[in-house]
């Protein structure tokens, strides 16, 4: 008699579940490959804090909107003085924090100014070296002056690293993150999931959905089975694209194919390869096509320099980098260099892991030997990334108009070009649009012709959700799962 | 007796620290600074000093070892680097997946395999003997990862009867985590039931050609009688040993099927903490799971002691 009370109990509470589940169709649970390490948008660079809290949580002065443009967020208007020095920002006003607490022009001022700080653990602390003082004028305005224009600035403020925080609650938020969002943090079952909840008192216009869940699922396989049972209804960075095909033919899902701001190149030592003519060689030698076939499964864009091809400033250079092994093996034979070995030192993504296979390959069809070297992402930190103890490695870039890294001769290609230099300080100082797409063609055009790098593919973003799902991100200009526009059909 | 269990005592006191050093030696090796790591490419070397700083990352290595080792002693197993919480409260929430895990994997192991083996020893020599026998090679043979992927493709893709994984917590209720629990634990508990049944059959047949046996018979027992009040209890000791053996395997080895049923286990925050540089979770993860170790041997030579008498003298 009691074993039968237990089962009973048993099935109802399974029926339960089930019943629940089919009802809501106002809660989304989102697959994410990598749990995020905290969940302080401001205090780390891992990709996958700001894909659980990015415009969902926490929100800066402006945001970047799903087609890569930037928009007004906390930041109502703002003005430019003349010189392009001095920035005035009105803020919206009746913002609260998730704590109840008013956001005004002095959390502004904390949160700019913490970020800069000597002590600062910003990863993106550059962002905000420009900047000489953050005043409060009034409760919503504030008032930003740089010790140099700086074209980029309300693009800067975009960044997930940007957001405004308060000073009472920052301290705990790793773990208890309080923004201005839409969303609230719920809890955090850490290994497994975090939930987000409607904020009923946002400042602006109410999402659509009223719980959000994030669901980390490292393993491909376990992903696709997780897809499949219906366990998660939208995997925006879905970890194995040779299961889409699989998707696409199922009418339950809807597969999402869009770009990232991932440029995809060979990095090369120019120190250690510091002869023109070999990088070159090793340009020729390389099959865009099949890179991305034989690694991608087809999906990603082939680029011939630093810079995303959806953006309007682009140029497509992929000729002056054209596969031909015959120009390829000239070249070395003029550089003397016929018996080449290089080291080829691959991060863990698969782009690098199976793109370095086929690299290698297409460059010994040349005549270039080179010696792979399988490295995790902390080791490929300290010793490529840091110790430039490399000749080749195979990396994404996905940080968004990031070609002003090829003007640091520190940095772990370098290079080193006073003529790109200037290209690049002088983009500091153009606020002028049509001045600014002069020079990042020029920059573009500079870095190719330079063969600074192999330049490979534009990282793709392929995603599946449930077909009923709208309002999802299609190309990733940050990394972000934006929810604030998802919404169920019907 | 106070000498013997101070004796074991002390070599438990010197594992430990010896476990230590190796532990903190190995880790200390390994490339990659956790500060670099967490701050990505972009950050200046200043800010990466000062997460460093932060971090406790600077002073010598022996202040280092002494500030671990001396936390451990008081109970402050420190800050994970990357979830920035105390270590014990990580360590906690996980044990509260793998140890519900690996008891109900032991179980349906154990209400599997005993049955089995009685019965495979009573049958020996017959048909149902060699199918069984048969069946449990295959058992062994098998992958659990893979097992665990067929019934995942089985009972969630098609029937869509349980989830594919994940776990929703102890605060969710008790039936909702036993049945997300329960295909991890069919897919870790198979091989483990192929194993002990076979232990089981080999410990049963060996008691059953002891004298006490015939004697048994002799009195009048019937095989079933003999079976279950002589040759069971007396086969249980082996298959104990065995049963003690899997448990450990199962706490600290049930990371792939953890993988392939996404479970935020142990296994799991050791991986993670490998991958992320989270050196601080891994010392003191592997530090516990050899102090769990070594204390159930501490405890296991301390029973034996007790039941045997012979072992309590000095050697």
């Amino acid at each position: 008699m009691k074993l039968n009370k237990l089962f009973i109990t048993a099935a109802a509470s399974l029926c339960l579940s089930l019943s629940v589940a089919q009802a809501a169709q106002t809660s989304i649970t989102v697959g994410m490959q990598l749990e995020p390490p905290n969940l302080d948008p401001t205090g780390g660079a891992a990709a996958a804090i700001d894909e659980v809290v990015y415009a969902n949580v926490f929100e800066g002065l402006t945001r970047y909107q799903a087609d890569g443009s930037i928009a007004p967020a906390l930041a109502k208007s703002w003005t430019i003085s003349d010189d392009g020095l001095v920035y005035t920002f009105q803020l919206n006003s009746g913002v609260q924090f998730h704590d109840g607490s008013a956001m005004d022009a002095a959390d502004v001022k904390f949160s700019l100014d913490r970020a800069r700080a000597e002590d600062s653990t910003n990863a993106q602390k550059r962002l905000f070296t420009g900047i000489a003082s953050v005043d409060v004028v009034n409760p919503l305005t504030v008032k930003i002056t740089l010790s140099n224009p700086d074209g980029g600035f309300i693009t800067n403020l975009a960044w997930g690293d940007a957001v405004v925080v308060a000073e009472e609650s920052i301290g705990s938020a790793a773990n208890n993150p309080v923004g201005t969002g839409p969303f609230k943090f719920s809890r955090w079952v850490q290994g497994d999931r975090i939930e987000l909840v409607r904020n009923p008192d946002y400042w602006g216009k109410a999402v659509a959905l009223e719980k959000a869940t994030f669901k980390f699922i490292s393993d491909p396989a376990a992903a696709f089975a997780a897809m499949m049972a219906g366990d998660i209804d939208a995997f925006p960075g879905y970890p194995a694209p040779e299961n889409l095909p699989q998707f696409e033919a199922d009418p339950r899902f809807a597969v999402i194919v869009g770009s990232t701001e991932g440029e995809t190149i060979l990095s090369t030592n120019n120190k250690r390869v510091s002869d023109k003519r070999v990088r070159q060689a090793i340009a020729h030698a390389i099959n865009r096509q099949e890179i991305i076939d034989g690694a991608m499964f087809g999906f990603g864009t082939p680029i011939g320099t630093h810079f995303a091809p959806h953006h309007p400033d682009y140029v497509d250079l992929t000729g002056n980098s054209a596969y031909d092994p015959a120009k390829s093996k000239a070249l070395l034979k003029a550089a003397g260099a016929e018996n080449l070995t290089l080291s080829l030192k691959l991060p863990p993504p698969s782009y690098a892991r199976r793109g370095g296979e086929i690299i290698a390959a297409q460059l010994r069809e040349v005549g270039i030997q080179t010696e792979i070297e399988n490295l995790e992402w902390a080791q490929w930190l300290e010793q490529v990334f840091r110790g430039k103890d490399y000749d080749l490695t195979i990396v994404s870039h996905t940080e968004p108009m990031d070609i002003g890294i090829y003007a640091n001769p520190e940095y772990y290609f370098q290079y080193d070009n006073a003529a790109f230099q200037k290209m690049i300080a002088d983009l500091k100082l153009a606020s002028n649009p049509a001045d600014r797409t002069k020079l990042l063609q020029a920059a573009q055009k500079q870095i190719a012709g330079d063969y600074v790098n192999g330049y490979l593919f534009q990282l793709a973003r392929t995603g599946v959700a449930n077909a009923k799902i709208k309002g999802l991100w299609k190309n990733s200009p940050t990394q972000a799962n934006d929810l604030t526009g998802v919404s169920w059909a019907n | 007796m106070l000498r013997f269990i101070l004796s074991r005592a002390l070599t438990l006191a010197l594992s430990l620290l010896v476990a230590s050093l190796v532990i903190f030696a190995v880790i200390e090796v390994i490339p990659g600074d956790p500060a670099a790591f967490m701050l990505g490419l972009n950050a200046e070397p200043d800010t990466v000093a000062a997460l460093r700083t932060e971090l406790g990352l600077d002073g010598s290595l022996p202040e280092r070892y002494l500030r671990w080792v001396g936390g451990m002693l008081t109970g402050d197993f420190g800050i994970s680097y990357t979830y920035q919480v105390p270590v014990a409260e990580l360590v906690g929430a996980r044990l509260g997946v793998s140890l519900p895990l690996a008891l109900f994997a032991l179980l349906l192991s154990t209400v599997i395999a005993l049955p089995v083996g009685l019965f495979a020893a009573a049958r020996q020599g017959r048909p149902t003997d060699w199918a069984i026998m048969g069946a449990t090679q295959f058992g062994i043979a098998i992958p659990n990862f893979w097992f665990a992927m067929i019934l995942v493709v089985i009972f969630a893709i098609q029937l869509r009867w349980f989830s594919a994984g994940g776990f929703p917590g102890w605060d969710q209720g008790f039936w909702i985590n036993i049945k997300a629990l329960l295909l991890p634990a069919i897919a870790l508990a198979l091989p483990q039931a192929a194993i002990l049944a076979r232990v089981m059959r080999s410990a049963v047949l060996e008691v059953l050609s002891q004298d006490f046996i015939r004697t048994a018979r002799a009195k009048g027992l019937n095989q079933r009688q003999t079976l279950i009040h002589h040759a069971f209890r007396n086969a249980l000791i082996p298959v104990l040993t065995i049963i003690g053996l899997q448990f450990s395997f199962l706490i600290a080895g049930a990371i792939i099927i953890e993988n392939v049923f996404f479970l935020p286990g142990l296994g799991r925050l050791i991986f993670q903490g490998i991958t992320q540089r989270d050196l601080i979770v891994v010392e003191s993860v592997v530090m516990l799971l050899v102090f769990a170790v070594i204390l159930v041997t501490f405890l296991v030579d301390i029973a034996y002691a007790l039941a045997d008498p012979r072992l309590r003298r000095p050697e």
